[in-house]
Formats: structure tokens, C-alpha cells, sequence
């Protein structure tokens, strides 16, 4: 009998659009998968691009960054830093020889509590696709 | 200051292929202002290395420390530990750093991470321009403080040449004319009768051309 892998996903928030859409989500008794461990940071502006490598080289199947809108940061500018730092270490992925993929932002707005929980769906089933993360 | 790029992990690997122990060196100087090999980047590059390795089969140790400036002896003692037990050092500092390194402790191989690229200085936060070529012979008097050595392509002395077009350099045309900037400049400063002056060709000799250069101040010795 084999035991199916379940992704490990570590999601980086903002308090703001990125982690209210969350709340909203269990306040409103919607449905997502629990693979996702959320790590809520003031802004995504904060955001560092070794929280995301430690991540993975802590063992986490999947990233995700929730972040403001790009023209929708409470901070003003946050979550542009944060989708330019993501890039920057998809790349870097690559080079590592990790798929890139395992890595993305999503830009919420603080209704979307709905897409949230779509997202987590979709993302979830795209590292149960990829594999647990090799380097476990 | 010396701006630097770090190289590709796929550049770096095969420098570390047959190293059971890698200590990635960064420097706390002009590395670290432009981003590239501070103590930040160096724990950035070791996690990096350590996940690809690992990836590869293989059980490198690696290891990152960081000294405040790679160019320096006294500085570089408090990696000494470090580089003693390391097989293999990668520094991430600029072409002196590494070579420091390899003249410090000839006993252990210090590799570049980093390729030194060019002196110069930050435009904005992630946005570095070159400004100095280190030619020996600083003319920027004459020029209203904009270098024709480094900024012109040509490195001309009495510009500006034929292929100055709105401002914008004929080899880039992204780049601006050095000596436009230069006339405008003068300009400003009441100062265009310089223009008037034909610099003689230049001396290369005090620049890379005359080979190694070095400087001895006798009464700065100890």
C-alpha cells in the first residue's frame, strides 16, 4: 500500500491582502487543502530572497508568496520588491537544479478569499505533479 | 568602488568538483555595497551551492564566513580557522580578494565566485555605472569631472568624435556621448575655453599598458 505524497508548502504573507483573504476563507468555512504553513510578514516588501532559499533548503515541496496587488501594496511598493525577488530566485532554482515552478507570488486583493483557496488548490496539485522536493 | 558579479552556480560547481570541504569567502567591502559578495550573498551562494550538490549525489560540506575586507592580511587571519579546514575556498570578493587569499595561504586553493567587472558607482539602489578605468592620470579637471577615459568609447582626449549623434554615443546608442555631457557641463561652469585646448595623445604608459603598477610611500612605512 503506498502512501501518497502530500506537498509541503510554505506560504510568505503580508498582513494585509496577502493573509486577510486566508482568514476570510476559514471565516467563511470554504475548503482548501492544509499542505500550506503560512509565515506572515508585515508587508512582502520584507520579503528576503533567503527566506525563500531556506525554505527550500529546509525541506518545503512548494513556496508561495500572497502579496498585494503591485499597484495595491499598503506599503506602496512591497509587493513589487517581492515579485522582482521571486524572479530573481526562480532563477536561481534553475541554476540549483530545483524546478522552478516550485516557486510563485500571487497578487490578491483583501476580498479574495475565494481565489485563495483556489489557489492553494492549484498549487497544491502542481507539487503533488512535481514530486516532493528532492533534496529531503 | 570596484563593482563585482557574482558567477553562475554552473560556472562555480565544477571549480569545487573535487572539494569535500568549501568555504565560500565574501568581503564586507565594495562587494558587499554592490550586492554581490557580502556576508549577505555569501550565506546566499553557500545555500545555494549546498542544495546543488546535494542534488548532484554529492556530501560537500560547505561552509560560509565573511571578513570585512579580502584584500588585506590582518583582516583575513580571523578565517584562518576556516580556510584550514576547508579543501577549497570560494571567495566571492573581487580579483584582489581571491588572489590575497591564494598569496595569504598558499597552502589551500582560493577560487573566484565573482567576476570583477569595473570601478564605479551606484546610480540607484540595484543600478551600478562604470566611471573609472584607473588610467593613472586623472584629467577630470579638464573636463568638467566627466572621464573621456571611461565614459567615451573611444577614450578619446578631444572630443567629440564624428559619430556623436542628440547626445548618444555611435558604438551604444543607449549610452550617452561622454564628451557631449562634457561640452554641457563646461558649459555650465563658464568653462568651455578648455574645449579650446588639444590635449596631447594620451600616456598610456601610467595605466594597464605599462604593465603591473605599483606605489611605495617611503614615509608612510613602518
Amino acid at each position: 500500500m503506498s502512501i501518497e505524497f502530500e506537498p509541503q508548502i510554505t506560504a510568505f504573507t503580508c498582513r494585509y491582502c496577502g493573509s486577510v483573504p486566508a482568514d476570510m476563507a476559514g471565516a467563511g468555512h470554504l475548503l482548501y487543502p492544509a499542505n500550506i504553513k503560512m509565515v506572515t510578514l508585515p508587508c512582502t516588501g520584507r520579503l528576503d530572497a533567503q527566506y525563500l532559499l531556506a525554505a527550500f533548503e529546509q525541506g518545503a515541496d512548494g513556496v508561495c508568496v500572497f502579496a498585494c496587488g503591485p499597484d495595491n501594496c499598503h506599503h506602496l511598493t512591497g509587493s513589487q520588491r517581492a515579485a522582482r525577488r521571486t524572479v530573481y530566485v526562480k532563477d536561481l532554482l534553475r541554476q540549483i537544479g530545483l524546478q522552478p515552478e516550485r516557486l510563485e507570488i500571487f497578487h490578491l486583493g483583501i476580498g479574495q478569499a475565494q481565489d485563495f483557496a483556489r489557489i492553494v488548490e492549484e498549487m497544491t496539485a502542481r507539487i503533488r505533479e512535481l514530486g516532493p522536493n528532492p533534496l529531503r | 568602488m570596484i563593482i563585482g558579479k557574482q558567477k553562475p552556480i554552473e560556472e562555480i560547481k565544477p571549480m569545487m568538483a573535487s572539494a569535500q570541504r568549501v568555504l565560500v569567502l565574501g568581503c564586507g567591502t565594495c562587494v558587499a555595497v554592490c550586492m554581490a559578495g557580502g556576508e549577505k550573498e555569501a550565506a546566499m551562494l553557500a545555500s545555494a551551492l549546498r542544495m546543488s550538490v546535494k542534488l548532484d549525489g554529492r556530501s560537500t560540506e560547505i561552509r560560509d564566513y565573511t571578513v570585512q575586507r579580502q584584500c588585506e592580511f590582518e583582516y583575513n587571519e580571523s578565517a584562518a580557522e576556516l580556510v584550514e579546514w576547508a579543501d577549497l575556498i570560494v571567495s566571492i570578493a573581487c580579483g584582489i580578494g581571491v588572489q590575497t587569499m591564494n598569496e595569504q595561504f598558499p597552502a589551500r586553493q582560493t577560487v573566484p565566485g565573482l567576476n570583477t567587472t569595473f570601478l564605479g558607482r551606484p546610480m540607484e539602489q540595484g543600478v551600478w555605472a562604470e566611471r573609472c578605468l584607473a588610467c593613472g592620470n586623472c584629467v577630470l579637471h579638464l573636463t568638467g569631472g566627466i572621464c573621456p577615459i571611461s565614459r567615451c568609447a573611444k577614450n578619446i582626449l578631444n572630443g567629440p568624435c564624428g559619430g556623436s549623434q542628440r547626445g548618444k554615443c555611435e558604438i551604444n546608442s543607449e549610452i550617452d556621448c561622454a564628451w557631449q555631457l562634457i561640452y554641457d557641463r563646461l558649459t555650465t561652469l563658464g568653462m568651455q575655453d578648455l574645449l579650446l585646448e588639444i590635449q596631447p595623445p594620451k600616456d598610456w604608459s601610467t595605466s594597464r599598458d605599462g604593465g603591473p603598477r605599483k606605489i611605495v610611500r617611503e614615509d608612510l612605512k613602518l
